[in-house]
């Protein structure tokens, strides 16, 4: 019984992120060939003027790119479906390895930004509800409200101009210090980098998680049981501890990970203002200088990324609700 | 964990002395003049909330109005009324777990000593114990066996919930069942036993019987006697008057958020003519094997209630004094009444 619930689950979720992965490989390719952007212009570069006419035909020839659309596609995604997506016109390597290494840099600081926010946001959360209608509510509240509605590139810029530029504590971009070989670099300085962009990114996800949970939280709180157990004598610290935290835990961990796409969005922004070098950094690169296997490549792995995100939401659910872990009564 | 119980001793108050004298076990029930001892006392209980009607009007809304009822120890006392006649918030007001909005005024004594916020606050869950409506009351992500156990205080916790759950043949595995997965006699027993397991000397029954089958009905209705041979004062809230005539030995008729009238069952027989409120004898002969007769209106909505008698303008018997003052509650035949005609 147990074996063909998870089976099942794994069918209809493989199936769905296939049919995605196809749909969005055939949905880019047909946005990148429809654009203005050259492949050939953006392989050669700076190099343009001392390349002539016939190469350049030779150069499209040799890629394929002469070919009717829909041959090119099928040449691409063959390529796709058996791993090989390509190599990178900007950083001349294989996109997988630009990709791997960047997602890496991005780790550390989406990762931080993903705890933070759900830490605190989590916690102002249940501080506002708790407090419902005093000061301390409105504030949190009006916190939010305001970071939700204020864009990441500005929070960054405010936060560069005050803590890199006025106070100094930290620096100005990059992930690594100028000037130091890798090997020298020091963890302290890792993190002294990262401090700034993973707070700049954070912010955003904060508002979210705190405002949800506030408002979960109320609903637990006006609810039967709770009434009931104020009844039996339970009260503070201790309800909040047995039927408040049980209830809003698991819509704010699923939330937490149903938001990794704004996190990557927000990761694109905030690398930018920070010069820090991730994906989010090199999705820019590759859409402005007209890398067509890298942005490719960028799109289906985004893809998945989100996916994981929410598939993940949706086990958790599976393994911590008893009420979908034994449901099968109802 | 050690944490959580240094959280739990710094700010959770253990009970104090003066309140543990007053407990199950130290308390004497052998002598027959401490068995009519009176548990609950309430007296003129009025609450109302304020709500806000266009803009910063402020409308009081009234939704008890001067209440008077006692139980005694080992006493079944039901609380009969219509939905909305405000029986589950007399249960809350007792419990002090109203809203916050709600103001309360009159006295309610338990063991003689007035209710204050304080002592609510010790007694609900020891002494106090609220058996609900539903398992809608009952946390849905945590096990039954160990939201009964919450309300075990004192002693091996795990035993005394098996003993209880043995007794109401509650199988072992329901201990590990979530809410979801009761059936309602399941749901019945073991909001029950967290009254059972509190060592409650008061239990306040908020509609324990509907949607049920007859046979859940009348075991339900069992574990309530046994609990008041045991000695418990029982408040069996309902709106079902036949429920309540098989187990109770008074009703109180509730009407518009008051008591209109406290009867000994007996006196529900025949045409109604032992009943001393006309809103009464309309409830009884309004019952489809009485006569099937309704009358004419609708109880009056809290935030509309008329100024003397509350049942004045549906009253057959209504003079025009009725409708200027509200009649006091006064004793007559070993009943209490509501009414200045009532003989």
């Amino acid at each position: 019984m147990r074996l063909r619930k998870i089976t099942l689950f794994m069918i209809k979720k493989g199936t769905r992120i296939a049919t995605l992965l196809v749909a969005l490989c055939l949905l880019s390719f047909l946005l990148i060939s429809y654009s203005p952007i050259d492949p050939v212009q953006a392989y050669v570069g700076a190099d343009m003027m001392r390349v002539g006419p016939e190469q350049r035909e030779k150069i499209a020839e040799h890629w394929g790119i002469n070919k009717p659309p829909v041959e090119q596609f099928l040449r691409w995604a063959g390529a796709v479906f058996r791993g090989d997506l390509g190599t990178s016109m900007i950083y001349r390597r294989p996109v997988i390895e630009v990709i791997k290494e960047r997602f890496l840099g991005s780790l550390a600081l989406m990762g931080a930004a993903w705890l933070f926010s759900g830490m605190i946001g989590f916690i102002l959360g249940i501080t506002a509800a708790m407090k419902q209608g005093t000061w301390v509510d409105r504030a949190i509240k009006w916190y939010c409200l305001t970071l939700a509605s204020t864009p990441t590139f500005w929070v960054g810029l405010l936060l560069l101009i005050i803590f890199a530029v006025w106070l100094g504590w930290f620096p100005v971009g990059l992930g690594v210090p100028i000037g130091i070989l890798a090997q020298d670099v020091t963890l302290g300085s890792y993190i002294k980098h990262l401090i700034l962009p993973a707070f700049t990114l954070s912010i955003l996800g904060v508002a979210n998680v705190a405002l949800h949970t506030r408002q979960k939280l109320l609903e637990v709180l006006s609810s039967d049981y709770v009434l009931f157990a104020r009844a039996r004598g339970e009260q503070g610290f201790l309800l909040l501890w047995r039927h408040g935290l049980r209830n809003i835990a698991l819509p704010a961990i699923t939330l937490q990970f149903t938001s990794f796409s704004e996190l990557f969005g927000g990761a694109v922004l905030a690398e930018q203002v920070f010069s820090y070098p991730g994906l989010g950094q090199t999705t820019v690169q590759a859409g402005l200088r007209g890398d067509v296997p890298l942005l490719l490549g960028i799109v289906i792995f985004s893809a998945l990324f989100v996916f994981t995100g929410n598939l993940m939401a949706d086990l958790i659910y599976q393994i911590i609700d008893p009420r979908i872990r034994q449901g099968g009564a109802v | 964990m050690r944490w959580i119980k240094w959280i739990k001793n710094r700010f959770i108050p253990s009970k104090p002395e003066s309140v543990v004298g007053l407990s199950w076990e130290s308390a004497d029930f052998g002598g027959a003049e401490t068995g009519s001892k009176t548990v609950l006392e309430v007296e003129d209980l009025s609450v109302s909330f304020v709500q806000y009607e266009k803009g910063l009007q402020q409308k009081q809304m009234k939704v008890i109005s001067s209440l008077d009822i006692a139980i005694n120890r080992g006493e079944i006392l039901a609380v009969v009324g219509s939905s909305g006649s405000g029986k589950s918030l007399l249960a809350h007001a007792i419990l002090g777990i109203l809203p916050e909005n709600a103001s309360v005024t009159g006295s309610i004594k338990y063991n003689g000593k007035e209710l204050t916020l304080q002592r609510q606050a010790m007694l609900r869950g020891n002494e106090i114990a609220l058996v609900p409506q539903s398992v809608n009351y009952l946390d849905p992500l945590m096990q039954v066996g160990a939201q009964v156990r919450t309300g075990i205080k004192n002693g091996d916790a795990l035993a005394v919930q098996r003993e209880v759950f043995d007794r109401y043949q509650l199988k072992p595995e329901v201990d590990r069942f979530y809410p979801f997965q009761l059936s309602g006699g399941m749901a019945r027993r073991i909001l029950i036993s967290t009254a059972i397991v509190s060592d409650a000397q008061l239990v306040i029954a908020d509609e324990p019987t509907p949607g049920l089958d007859p046979e859940v009905v009348e075991e339900t209705l069992g574990y309530f006697r046994e609990m008041s041979a045991r000695g418990c004062a029982v408040m069996l809230i309902t709106h079902d008057i036949e429920t309540a005539l098989k187990i109770a030995d008074k009703v109180a008729v509730f009407y518009a958020g008051t008591t209109v009238e406290v009867a000994p069952i007996e006196n529900f027989s025949g045409d109604g003519e032992a009943l001393r409120h006309p809103y009464s004898k309309a409830l009884w002969r309004a019952l489809p094997q009485n006569g099937f007769m309704p009358i004419p209106g609708a109880q009056p909505m809290p935030n509309n209630l008329p100024e003397g008698c509350l049942f004045a303008p549906r009253c057959s018997m209504a003079t025009s004094e009725c409708s200027i003052k509200q009649p006091k509650v006064r004793k007559l035949r070993d009943g209490m009444v509501r009414c200045g005609h009532a003989t």
